[in-house]
């Protein structure tokens, strides 16, 4: 037997440390904003007000915690299914100089009131090219590590880690598309109802290929190797797959529903979404089915419990979505809160438990050693648990009852209430919002804590054998 | 084959992306945005307005307040204020799009048509302290606005979106604030299609006020007070931006003639597309009353 491989894993850690700072930055503006938009005197103008701190959240939470672990987690999982090591360390290291550039620089030009005003692809113009040639770099080094792959076999996980450097690579170049009038400004490229179904392409699908595609690969990766199992259908992940790529780009336009966007667009838009269900239930079954007689590692393996809980969030996800996408019920919630529910319950359930679940193993294998302690672990679960679902219930409350008050009528055809009025009914919910940031962001801390306390045991019992 | 092959993989699932893509985002480049989308009203920004589009897009409004009506009657009848629902046409001259995704405020598409007001005194108060005329408003005061507007670039900025503009535009910004732009910007938003005006056919002397005691119609009248008019003339008819109303001694058709065709030049919109004609004499009454 040759010499096991020697992986290059110094930018994983690098990558993991990086957004995981990232992501707390993302949850303490998140907790500012939700606090702004209860008392309005907490904005300070004009650098830290809601208009220009809710871009930075988002793009902190989206780029900063959510690329930034999905390199991680490609660089660590593309090296060990390729029994290859990483093409190249020195270009994994130039990556994550510029993408903690890339997302500073964010954080400052948001903050200036620089942006594109477009969701999710607000920064402009150097900027949004610095993001592509951090991408193009990223992507060179997992697909030369494929191709110089000493395993010949692709494992599904590989098959999601390259869809989504395909797939994020048309998004973003698209949607960015523009003419510049100086460095800090330009003007996008598409004109009204067109930029609209453009971005909405590109908003929805960023959804698809980046807070989909790659947990995804990390979720069949991981859960496997957490149980000591195989994936249950192997054939299933594929058709899901293939079909979850296919009908995702076809239903941007449920964002658009009841505007100036053609009838047809809207009305493929929500059927493709309700077919959605399909291939998205095909990989919340494989993650179930593979638990088959071993569903006692819920309660005995704390990594189990954050790629189960996951992945439960994920299907609950893909059946609200589509739901919403129908237009009467679009009719009732879109432009409400409850949007802001259904969001993040993506990305503070489904995204961040799984790679909450990954970051923990992937913490101790690197540190050789076991984690700090399964009881924090624990803790930290149940506070990001509690958090993450007082968020979207309450969310969910008031986005009812304000889409139930903004149509109310009177006998005569006339609106019963003043847009006020909505707002005032829902301000108590917006409070309890506020509290769950705060419980979430404890589970974030003890999380941290943990990682760092494994990390330094890790470099403790590493010396003490040297 | 491609659990084996990385290259003919990644060729084929972009072909797979591109399937959905070109059918539903590249297709309707075709028929969006033209001949039959075109609406000759529509005029594009002049750059004052389009100088006050950039600060709206420099601040984020659009993350509280969308810009489309949809054709829900209730977003029709809430935000069109007299106009009809968002057309295609009238977005061809905006780049990017600013319709949003959360109306945390409400939906600015035809707030042009809400107040007519030349000078945007409402807006401008509004701006300055949203609370001083929506009390329990949660928006960020945008006092910061009162300062000169960069014109650098504004003449380039005409060329690059090829909208067409004349000398006198260029030296209507001279001197202007940032608050003058954002409100030049708020006071077009919606209002290039014509209105029909609802018939008026207010007969000054033949106006009759059907409700001659309070009691019965006050919390009717109170309620549709507080939706329309408290925000320019007070919680308690003591007037703030608009007069005060309390105990007026107007005669009862004079001020039906008010509320209804509103006066344009003080700035006081007309109500007769948002409130029948009973509800018309029932604020009459009301605030012809001089008791709390």
């Amino acid at each position: 037997m040759n010499a096991p491989t020697r992986y290059f894993d110094d930018s994983v850690k690098g990558f993991i440390t990086w957004s995981i700072i990232w992501g707390t930055i993302a949850v303490l503006v998140g907790i500012l904003i939700s606090l702004q938009l209860v008392w309005p005197q907490l904005n300070v103008a004009p650098y830290l007000t809601y208009g220009r701190l809710r871009p930075i959240h988002t793009n902190a939470g989206i780029f900063g915690w959510g690329i930034g672990s999905f390199i991680a987690m490609f660089f660590y999982i593309t090296q060990r299914l390729t029994k290859t090591p990483l093409w190249s360390p020195k270009l994994a290291r130039v990556t994550l100089w510029i993408f903690n550039i890339a997302i500073a620089s964010a954080a400052v030009t948001l903050a200036l009131g620089i942006n594109r005003t477009k969701e999710y692809a607000e920064l402009e113009w150097p900027l949004a090219i610095v993001v592509a040639i951090l991408w193009v770099l990223f992507s060179l080094n997992v697909l030369m590590t494929i191709l110089k792959r000493k395993e010949e076999q692709m494992y599904i996980s590989l098959w999601y880690i390259m869809a989504a450097l395909v797939g994020v690579t048309v998004l973003y170049v698209v949607n960015n598309l523009g003419v510049p009038l100086h460095l800090f400004k330009s003007y996008s490229a598409f004109a009204g109802t067109n930029d609209a179904n453009v971005q909405w392409w590109y908003g929805h699908n960023a959804v698809a290929m980046v807070l989909t595609v790659p947990p995804l690969a990390i979720f069949y990766y991981f859960l496997p190797k957490v149980t000591n199992n195989p994936i249950y259908s192997h054939r299933m992940g594929i058709i899901a797959f293939w079909s979850l790529i296919f009908m995702y780009l076809w239903t941007g336009a449920h964002h658009l529903l009841w505007t100036p966007v053609p009838d047809w667009i809207q009305t493929l838009a929500m059927a493709f979404s309700i077919m959605l269900i399909a291939p998205s239930w095909g990989a919340v079954m494989n993650g179930y089915l593979t638990m088959n007689g071993q569903w006692e590692k819920m309660k005995s393996n704390y990594i189990v419990k954050f790629l189960i809980c996951g992945i439960t969030f994920y299907g609950l996800q893909t059946l609200q979505g589509p739901m919403q996408a129908i237009r009467t019920f679009s009719a009732f919630i879109h432009y409400t809160d409850w949007v802001p529910g259904h969001v993040h319950m993506g990305t503070m359930g489904w995204v961040s438990m799984v790679l909450f679940g990954a970051t923990y193993y992937v913490t101790t294998k690197l540190s050789e050693t076991e984690i700090y302690s399964v009881k924090l672990a624990d803790t930290h679960f149940w506070l990001v648990l509690v958090g993450q679902l007082i968020y979207s219930v309450t969310m969910w409350i008031a986005g009812v009852q304000q889409g139930m008050m903004l149509l109310a009528t009177n006998p005569d055809g006339t609106l019963h209430y003043s847009f006020m009025e909505t707002m005032i009914a829902i301000f108590p919910y917006y409070k309890m919002r506020a509290v769950s940031g705060f419980i979430y962001l404890a589970g974030l801390l003890v999380f941290i804590y943990n990682i760092y306390k494994t990390f330094q045991k890790g470099a403790d019992s590493q010396a003490a054998k040297a | 084959m491609l659990e084996k092959n990385p290259v003919i993989f990644i060729i084929l699932a972009f072909v797979v992306i591109m399937i959905g893509t070109t059918v539903t985002m590249i297709a309707p480049f075709k028929w969006i945005n033209g001949a039959g989308d075109r609406i000759a009203e529509v005029k594009p920004y002049t750059p004052l307005q389009q100088e006050g589009r950039d600060i709206y897009m420099r601040e984020g409004c659009n993350n509280c307040h969308s810009q489309t009506v949809r054709t829900l009657a209730a977003d029709v009848e809430r935000y069109g204020y007299g106009g009809t629902y968002s057309k295609s046409g009238e977005f061809v001259y905006d780049r990017p799009h600013l319709w949003g995704s959360r109306r945390t405020g409400p939906d600015l598409a035809r707030i042009g048509l809400k107040y007519p007001d030349p000078k945007g005194a409402w807006h401008r108060k509004h701006m300055e302290n949203p609370q001083s005329v929506v009390p329990a408003s949660n928006m960020p005061s945008y006092a910061f606005l009162n300062k000169p507007l960069d014109t650098t670039y504004s003449e380039r900025k005409m060329k690059l979106l090829k909208f067409p503009y004349s000398q006198a535009d260029l030296d209507d910004l001279k001197g202007k604030s940032e608050m003058d732009a954002i409100i030049a910007y708020m006071r077009k938003l919606g209002t290039d299609i014509p209105v029909k005006k609802v018939e008026a056919a207010v007969q000054t002397a033949a106006l009759k006020n059907p409700f001659t005691e309070y009691k019965s119609i006050e919390s009717d009248a109170k309620s549709v007070y507080r939706q329309h008019c408290a925000s320019c003339h007070g919680d308690k008819r003591e007037g703030t931006l608009g007069p005060a109303l309390k105990g007026s001694a107007k005669a009862d058709a004079e001020l039906f003639k008010i509320i209804s065709q509103g006066i344009e030049a003080n700035g006081m919109p007309s109500f007769s597309a948002a409130l029948d004609e009973q509800k018309i004499w029932k604020l009459v009454t009301w605030i012809k009353l001089d008791t709390k």
